[in-house]
């Protein structure tokens, strides 16, 4: 029998549906997996194991009354940027270690509606600012892969969602939550060998999570299966009266369109996207992704995004400038971290000073350069003329295709410690992820194959605004032609 | 003659413009369904959105939204269907977000106008540059221990009117008549209180000075003056300021100043250079504010009477003189009161008893039109009493201040003293032939051509009838007996 961390978030739900297991046993799993790495892995910044517990007892009391939402029982992980209701959420910043939200976001809140179980609050770049996992306050995350030379080289999960892909990839929780301001969600998927989707903006309620930049942020969910991405996406998903972009539509039943397949589908390749430099394995599994879905029945076209290359330089005037409004409330005054000072100025001074780490204040600092007197219509307003000019890419690209393919990311995980002299390096990261987030579309990431070191790949589905469906269809037909079955070497229940 | 002020080269004009920070009448505030009342104890109306807590996000309340535009037809002014809201940074204790979310670009209120009355009877229109919704700011408390600072947020969030006028303005005067006539149109509309002690309503006053047909000079900002004689003598001491600055030979800075009461100065709060940068941009929690057309047009349908169309029609229904009606109409309360007492009477004398004894009796006893001592339908019922000639004008004083008094109506008070006029003829006459036998010297003057005693005959008789004698009847019966 498969170990219960092994189980697919589906096949859990229909065992416990079957009573092959209870929720507490799934549960208790789960918890002693944690309790195993997460000292190796560093993906949870807190585990709430007693409350995992009460919430699995219930979840098996539902059960047996025959009862119980779609997630019953299911344990996953929360990123820590998701406010939880009495659980201390940090958002990966010194700033907010004592914070104690009284609240709980509505996507979390949504997820307990339908009976998941809550591991504990997963590990993050500090705010969301980072595609690494190493600017978190609470320590890197390693990577639950490994190269095959060089074995000993701790890599990256990728980032912001670093705690969260990785909780999943080592079998520490059978899904989690994300967040995907520029590639949060994608690249961490991508760099974890896991499955991992950005829906449209304004498909999840933003209620209650912490913000990074406001019109980019978007909630996800991580799973080692697409449809399990679908599963946890259905209650995540759905109109939030309290945010006000959030939009006002049903949610579709996205597990059933897992299964569509892509017959009379036609699928775009944005040249833009094939640079010189990309790396030969990259580009041939682009292609091998390409070839899969041309087999499964999908015509293939090419499409130009030609302001493309502009969507890395936009993003990071946008993002940061939004930040540094948003990250201006960690004041000392009300919550989170205070550092007193002489007057009003120096507390400011100590408390953010103290509170925050270098990438922070590197884009509190750009983002209000962009925004000051002078500079304003050189940087954020040319900004937001070039992404109007992205998304209209996008709009005319779909009207051709009904979705594009693209890599996820320009290279696998590299380690702790690379990419780390230059932010530009790092920046460069988010290269094939950015555009979605600046055109709202969604953008699903699927583990397709391995580099050379053995290292997970990820390609990337785009789809238009609001269809999901066709995403999630043209994920499922790439995994299963992908048949990625390769495991991480550190995971549950493989001796470290 | 227009107002100029006077100095050592000649007169200067002064040069005025007028921002209003009105704060709107609304059960909840601006982005969050926290309560607004006032005087509740700190920080007790505060909502995890007001406090700016991690992951919170405004949501626009649509009664806000409906009272700016309420405001904004009540100014005859463009209302933009399409508005958006931006954020204004800054770093202060009382302002939770770091920002305060305003409307800097695309406000939803345009260009309007306002007709001020002046004292000489004639009227200016002052231009209205827009007028757009934002948060107001929570409020720090300096003086409550010795080296902390408290905060109370209760006001932070609620939402406020930002009216700017045009530099239309010339004199205090004119500015004064302004502000009294934007808030006679804001409590008419009940979309803001007016009340500028409590702070409901604040000014900020832009204030330049220049020789007459010269472009403008620099002008200067005088913050939060919160009350409309200060913001005359506000104006009135910077513009002063400023001439001798410049008949100094100096030139006027750009800067924010302050008003300082006691002493009747403004003083220099900061300059152009220490300005803050408030890095403006689109608020993204927030969608631009599209307004359906078909939902103004129903506010529009909803709005009352506004005081220059009511204005109108006192003059024209009610046959009063402008300065009447401009007085009767500068309440809402007290037009409505004069209403009550005007109809089905003669509206000039409901007018004179509403402006004239209603006025003096609510000044001395100090209340206002709501709470008088005297309702509308009282004061009426004693107009009747003089139509009906039961008592006369004179006893009618004598009534209305019993009324004040007691608080009694017209009719019990007439009985109780026994004031019903005597319009009996034969009392009459007995008291004229009393007055006139009494007095036989001056009738006998009167008969040699002194025209002028008859009046001194009328005062005899109605002294003698304790005044309760019918005059028309007196003078009738006093010049059978003369004649």
């Amino acid at each position: 029998m498969t170990a219960l961390t092994d189980l697919t978030l589906t096949a859990a739900r229909d065992g416990l549906a079957r009573r092959a297991f209870s929720a507490a046993e799934l549960t208790e799993a789960h918890l002693a997996a944690i309790e195993a790495l997460n000292p190796r892995i560093n993906a949870f910044i807190t585990v709430t194991a007693e409350r995992a517990r009460a919430q699995a007892a219930a979840a098996d009391a539902a059960l047996a009354r025959g009862e119980g939402g779609p997630l019953a029982g299911l344990p996953i992980a929360i990123k820590d940027l998701f406010c939880t209701e009495g659980v201390r959420t940090t958002a990966g910043s010194r700033i907010l270690g004592p914070f104690v939200p009284p609240y709980e976001s509505t996507v979390t809140a949504q997820l307990r509606r339908d009976g998941a179980v809550f591991l504990g609050k997963a590990n993050l770049d500090e705010f969301a600012m980072g595609s690494s996992n190493m600017t978190s306050a609470y320590g890197p995350v390693a990577n639950p892969w490994r190269r095959r030379q060089d074995a000993d080289a701790v890599l990256v999960p990728g980032g912001s969602s670093g705690g969260s892909a990785a909780a999943v990839a080592g079998r520490l929780a059978l899904g989690a939550t994300g967040t995907d301001t520029g590639g949060s969600i994608r690249q961490p998927a991508s760099f974890c060998g896991v499955a991992g989707i950005k829906p449209t903006y304004g498909r999840c309620s933003r209620w209650g999570i912490v913000a990074f930049a406001s019109s980019l942020d978007q909630a996800g969910p991580f799973a080692r299966t697409v449809q399990d991405c679908a599963l946890l996406l259905r209650s995540m998903a759905g109109f939030d009266p309290k945010d006000s972009t959030s939009a006002e539509l049903a949610v579709p039943d996205f597990v059933a369109a897992c299964g569509r397949g892509v017959r009379g589908l036609r699928i775009g390749v944005p040249r833009e996207y094939r640079s010189d430099g990309m790396a030969g394995e990259i580009e041939r599994l682009w292609q091998q992704g390409l070839d899969w879905l041309r087999e499964a029945g999908a015509e293939i076209v090419d499409v130009s995004l030609p302001h493309t290359k502009y969507g890395l330089a936009t993003y990071y005037i946008v993002a940061p400038a939004e930040a540094s409004s948003n990250l201006a409330r960690y004041d000392g005054v009300r919550f989170g971290l205070r550092e007193d000072g002489a007057d009003l100025t120096e507390l400011y001074e100590r408390t953010r000073g103290a509170g925050f780490g270098a990438e922070v204040r590197r884009r509190v600092l750009i983002g209000t350069y962009v925004l000051s007197a002078g500079y304003y219509d050189a940087y954020y307003l040319r900004a937001q003329k070039v992404r109007a000019l992205i998304l209209r890419d996008f709009t005319e690209a779909f009207r051709e295709v009904d979705a594009l393919l693209t890599p996820t990311t320009p290279t696998a995980a590299f380690a702790q410690g690379e990419k780390m002299d230059d932010p530009i390096t790092m920046y460069l990261n988010d290269v094939f992820t950015v555009p979605a987030n600046m055109a709202g579309v969604p953008g699903l990431s699927v583990p397709a194959g391995l580099d050379a070191q053995g290292l997970p790949l990820g390609l990337q589905v785009i789809g238009r605004p609001f269809d999901e469906e066709t995403v999630f269809a043209v994920g499922s037909v790439l995994e299963r032609a992908a048949g990625f079955d390769a495991l991480p070497a550190v995971r549950a229940g493989v001796p470290g | 003659m227009s107002y100029s002020l006077q100095g050592a080269s000649g007169p200067w004009e002064v040069v005025i413009g007028l921002e209003v920070h009105a704060q709107v009448i609304s059960r909840a505030k601006l982005f969050s369904g926290a309560a607004t009342a006032f005087g509740a104890a700190p920080n007790t109306q505060v909502s995890f959105v007001d406090a700016a807590f991690p992951g919170m996000l405004p949501v626009i309340n649509r009664e806000c939204v409906a009272q700016a535009v309420r405001t904004g037809l009540g100014l005859n002014a463009h209302i933009n269907l399409v508005s958006r809201f931006d954020r204004k940074n800054y770093f202060y204790a009382d302002l939770p977000a770091g920002y305060q979310i305003s409307q800097y670009q695309h406000p939803i209120v345009g260009a309007g106008t306002i007709e001020i009355e002046l004292p000489d009877g004639s009227t200016k229109d002052i231009g209205v540059t827009r007028l757009h919704l934002e948060q107001d700011a929570g409020k720090s408390l300096h003086d409550q221990h010795p080296t902390k600072s408290y905060i109370d947020l209760n006001r932070a969030g609620v939402a406020l009117m930002e009216i700017v006028s045009e530099p239309d303005l010339r004199s205090p005067e004119e500015a004064g008549a302004y502000l009294r006539k934007l808030r006679t149109i804001l409590r008419y509309l009940g979309t803001c209180d007016g009340n500028m002690e409590e702070g409901s309503m604040r000014a900020d006053v832009n204030v330049s000075v220049r020789k007459h047909d010269e472009a403008f000079r620099t002008r200067c900002e005088v913050k939060n003056v919160n009350s409309i004689r200060f913001v005359m003598q506000a104006i009135e001491a910077e513009a002063r300021r400023q001439i001798d600055v410049w008949e100094g030979g100096g030139t006027v800075e750009q800067e924010t100043r302050l008003f300082d009461a006691a002493r009747g100065l403004t003083r220099s709060m900061r300059s152009k250079e220490d300005a803050h940068d408030y890095r403006y941009f689109p608020d993204p929690d927030l969608l631009p504010l599209v307004l359906d057309e078909d939902w103004v047009a129903s506010l529009r349908a909803g709005l009352p009477e506004l005081p220059d169309a009511k204005r109108a029609r006192f003059m024209q229904a009610y046959g009063l003189p402008a300065y009447d009606s401009g007085v009767l109409v500068a309440e809402q309360a007290t037009a409505d009161y004069y209403e009550t007492v005007a109809r089905g009477r003669d509206p000039k004398l409901a007018a004179n008893w509403v402006m004239g004894d209603l006025f003096a009796a609510l000044n001395r006893t100090g209340r206002g039109i709501e709470d008088s001592p005297v309702s509308a339908a009282v004061l009426g019922q004693l107009l009747d009493r003089m139509a009906d000639a039961t008592i006369n004008g004179r006893i009618a004083k004598e009534v209305f201040e019993a009324m004040v008094e007691s608080g009694r109506d017209a009719d019990a008070i007439i009985a109780e003293r026994g004031l019903r006029q005597v319009t009996d003829t034969g009392a009459i006459d007995a008291a004229v032939a009393q007055v006139l036998a009494a007095n036989a010297d001056k009738v006998a003057d009167y008969k040699g051509g002194k025209d002028k005693l008859f009046g001194f005959f009328v005062g005899q008789v109605m002294k003698a009838m304790a005044g309760k004698g019918n005059p028309a009847l007196v003078n009738e019966a006093l010049r059978r007996h003369l004649a």
